[in-house]
């Protein structure tokens, strides 16, 4: 039913769609809970710095990550000479950059989150005996799962249709960077190339579709559990 | 034995609290909302840093600011049980049961022991329910049953009460009667309702506005003139202890207090338990002859040892009924004037036994 160039942008981009989730949730969770519970120097300006893919333009997005991460600028290039990993023009780097872009939206979701947990619930497991990781681990971090599964699955239908950052940094190589966005917009460029740009179009929609479902049905799945606190997964 | 002297200064307000509790025991620390007494346990379980103080169970110090020391609260060994009983949702009743003791050391010694705990608070049917399932009664239930088997040195209860209605409160308390008579722990329980207190403690620790405004024994405590101006007018009245001596089929009970008798009306009465019995100071009646053919069960002979201008135009009397026992009598000036009353007249202080109903607490043989 899908050519090879259509199934491959479609699995290269649920695969960067995913790594980008994988690669957001350790520091969306850590940011997120650095700007509700700790104080610090700058927070109002560490703040704004997480919040600054929403209004840049994705393509100074991924020009600062080619700057940073490419394999001449210092992280890239240290990461380059000491593991040997390429990020830049490659589908890792593609993740990154959709990493970036949808970071903000994850950490809105985990710290809104966060900002309901009960903080005495805290405090109770620590009269109890939990130090800090086990507290947040046994208590935060359950009460905040439906924030981090709503983040997830926002930052994930987000990451299908990521364009400009992914294409400056990671620039648009078949089946190596060309996701669903990127080949409708090479297809566009490409003479009789609107039959594919119709059907590559066709499967960004129902994806979206299919995305935006999925997404409808858990937040209200997340409602249900939070008028009734959560009662199952977490059980030991 | 717990020492606390701590000092905390927050915003406007300034806690500085000294008193040491015997252990065991229940030592209340009542006062006013807003008198100190959550932040003065968020200090002693921990949860708060103090400016500076001490804070010493036995031989073990966990806050002490010479010396620089301050034990974390996960450490400490403090059950806490909170007015909203903060059990974790995300786990089982069973689940939040272990939550604590999961986290002992192996070796640690468990003298409280889970199916113990389970019968002593009823908790049986509750086991396998969700948190959301329990009314607010069950919740503080589980909540003591959680704290106990964290195995504390103390247990700090924070107002539990407060939070239910007064049926659910019923649900309650006798748990607590029951705690405070099964297990060796020392008790610090926080509350604003004087009945709770005559109801578990035997020492009180009065709080006003972030200073103890009076420490002792409830007997002492109640006759405390700062007491009055917290519990209102109508509350006031002596508590005095006493030992039941005689039990009559009727099941109404002689109690030996002070060098006088009264009669009581007892659910379950025992010879030789020890009661805390309240008599309130409008419900005593003052005498200075010897009266005959009254209704009224007890008669005691008493001194005059204060009379002190109290609320409207009535006063209070001190009466001095033998062994330090002490009543309280509310009187009007005239009645006091025209009987001619003074420090040290001989009188009779009448107490309808009736008026007692509800007024007596047994306390624990420790």
């Amino acid at each position: 039913m899908l050519s090879p160039a259509e199934s491959d942008a479609l699995w290269l981009s649920l695969s960067v769609a995913a790594r980008s989730v994988a690669f957001n949730l350790p520091f969306a969770i850590l940011v997120a809970w650095l700007l509700t519970r700790a104080r610090f120097a700058g927070r109002t300006l560490f703040d704004a710095f997480v919040h600054l893919p929403l209004v840049l333009p994705p393509v100074v997005v991924g020009y600062l990550l080619l700057v940073l991460f490419g394999v001449r600028g210092p992280i890239g290039g240290w990461l380059h000479e000491t593991f040997g990993i390429r990020l830049a023009f490659t589908s890792t780097g593609a993740a990154l950059a959709t990493a970036v872009m949808s970071f903000p939206l994850v950490v809105r979701a985990i710290r809104i989150s966060l900002e309901n947990v009960d903080r005495g619930l805290e405090d109770a497991a620590r009269t109890l005996g939990a130090g800090p990781i086990d507290r947040f681990v046994s208590i935060t971090l359950p009460l905040i799962a439906p924030g981090i599964l709503a983040g997830a699955v926002t930052a994930f239908a987000a990451g299908l249709g990521e364009f400009g950052a992914v294409i400056t940094f990671a620039s648009n190589i078949p089946g190596e960077t060309r996701t669903l966005p990127l080949a409708l917009y090479t297809a566009l460029q490409t003479p009789d190339g609107d039959a594919l740009a119709a059907r590559l179009a066709i499967i960004s929609l129902s994806l979206g579709l299919a995305g935006l479902l999925v997404s409808e049905f858990l937040s209200r799945g997340i409602a249900r559990r939070l008028g009734r606190p959560l009662n199952h997964g977490w059980e030991r | 034995m717990l020492r606390v002297a701590l000092r905390k200064r927050r915003g406007d307000f300034d806690l500085d609290v000294t008193f040491s509790a015997p252990t065991p025991g229940v030592t209340a620390i009542f006062g006013r909302s807003g008198c100190g007494k959550s932040t003065l346990i968020s200090l002693i379980a921990g949860l708060l840093t103090p400016d500076s103080g001490q804070v010493v169970v036995g031989d073990d110090h966990w806050y002490d600011s010479e010396r620089s020391l301050s034990v974390d609260a996960r450490h400490r060994r403090m059950g806490v049980v909170f007015q909203d009983a903060r059990l974790f949702p995300h786990l089982s009743v069973r689940s939040n049961l272990e939550y604590g003791a999961r986290r002992l050391a192996k070796s640690a010694a468990r003298p409280v022991a889970f199916d113990d705990v389970v019968s002593l608070l009823g908790l049986g049917t509750l086991i396998g329910r969700r948190t959301y399932e329990l009314s607010g009664g069950e919740r503080q239930r589980v909540a003591l049953g959680r704290a106990l088997l964290a195995q504390p040195r103390l247990l700090l209860l924070d107002e539990p009460l407060a939070s239910l209605d007064l049926a659910r409160r019923e649900d309650v308390l006798p748990y607590l009667e029951k705690l405070r008579d099964a297990l060796a722990i020392p008790i610090i329980y926080v509350s604003h309702q004087f009945d709770e207190v005559l109801r578990l403690a035997t020492r009180v620790v009065l709080l006003d506005d972030g200073r103890v405004a009076a420490d002792g024994d409830i007997a002492a405590v109640s006759i405390d003139s700062k007491l009055r101006a917290i519990v209102g007018p109508d509350s006031v009245g002596a508590v005095v202890g006493g030992l039941v001596e005689r039990v009559d089929l009727s099941g109404l009970a002689m109690v030996r207090v002070g060098d006088a008798t009264l009669n009581v009306e007892l659910d379950e009465a025992a010879v030789g338990q020890r009661i805390q019995i309240q008599v309130l100071a409008r419900d005593v009646i003052v005498a200075t002859e010897a009266p005959r053919r009254l209704s009224v069960r007890n008669v005691v002979p008493a001194r005059v040892t204060s009379i002190r201008p109290d609320v409207g135009r009535s006063v209070l009397i001190e009466l001095d009924i033998g062994r330090t026992s002490t009543l309280l009598a509310r009187i009007t000036e005239r009645a006091s004037a025209e009987l001619a009353l003074e420090t040290g007249k001989q009188v009779w202080a009448l107490i309808k036994s009736v008026s007692l109903r509800g007024h007596v607490f047994t306390v624990t043989g420790r």
